[in-house]
């Protein structure tokens, strides 16, 4: 099963709406408590980034048997250099970032540790493109 | 310790949540960064005491399975926010007191923190 959701770049009061839809579904289908979690956490922190940095942007949540793929796709700056990115602390959120309590630098860290595969593809100046996989099972 | 007496020990007030005031809380974890709170693996009976008051703080603990919230230096609360909380089956306390005021009572009371 497929699901596209649509993220608006600086849209603050929706931002985790897409994650809470998420994590309903992942429940009433009985996915265990702690993967959920795992999942909707990576997800919120990735669609804050979205909502944060990009101007728009699409999550596709695609739901398998034993797993869930999940893409986020933005149109906006792009991440320079992604191993910095990912270095905890590292940060170029806003001000106004900062005061939703986020843009410490531990995005992209959480994601990681809340994933059980990622790949982060970006181009500056055209986007941002996260995928990661987490399974149901173990693997 | 039960939320009530969390309450009464912060001179609180209830946002919200009215029915759980009997549940009993073990732990605490004091943040204004929700990715920090976004870390905890191991959340039951948790209270996270924030002076965010925003979409955020809710939505934070809605991920995170986070059922009470203790919001300190007396922060408004939104009616959004209210209705958010509402649909998770949180409980919001609200407090006058700063962070550290309310950090050193309910450690003084016997709370532990997280970790």
């Amino acid at each position: 099963m497929n699901f596209t959701y649509h993220v608006e770049g600086g849209d603050f009061t929706n931002a985790g709406s897409t994650s809470s839809q998420v994590k309903r579904m992942l429940k009433k289908i009985g996915v265990s408590p702690e993967i959920v979690k795992k999942t909707v956490v990576a997800l919120y922190e990735a669609e804050v980034n979205i909502v944060a940095h990009a101007y728009r942007g699409d999550i596709t949540v695609d739901l398998e048997e034993d797993h869930v793929k999940i893409v986020l796709a933005d149109e906006g700056p792009g991440i320079p250099d992604i191993e910095r990115a990912m270095q905890k602390g590292y940060s170029t959120a806003s001000q106004k970032v900062r005061e939703m309590g986020f843009g410490a630098g531990m995005g992209l860290p959480n994601i990681k540790n809340n994933s059980d595969s990622l790949n982060i593809t970006s181009e500056v100046g055209k986007g941002t493109t996260i995928e990661f996989v987490n399974y149901f099972f173990g693997h | 310790m039960t939320i009530e007496e969390i309450k009464n020990l912060v001179q609180g007030e209830v946002i919200c949540g009215e029915d759980y005031l009997d549940q009993h809380i073990e732990c605490v974890f004091a943040s204004d960064l929700m990715s920090d709170v976004l870390t905890l693996k191991d959340v039951n009976n948790l209270l996270l005491l924030t002076g965010l008051s925003n979409l955020q703080s809710i939505r934070t603990c809605e991920m995170s399975d986070i059922s009470y919230l203790l919001i300190v230096r007396g922060k408004d609360v939104t009616e959004e926010m209210k209705e958010l909380a509402e649909d998770n089956d949180m409980v919001i306390i609200r407090t006058g007191f700063s962070m550290y005021k309310t950090s050193g009572i309910l450690y003084n009371a016997g709370l532990p923190a997280v970790y």
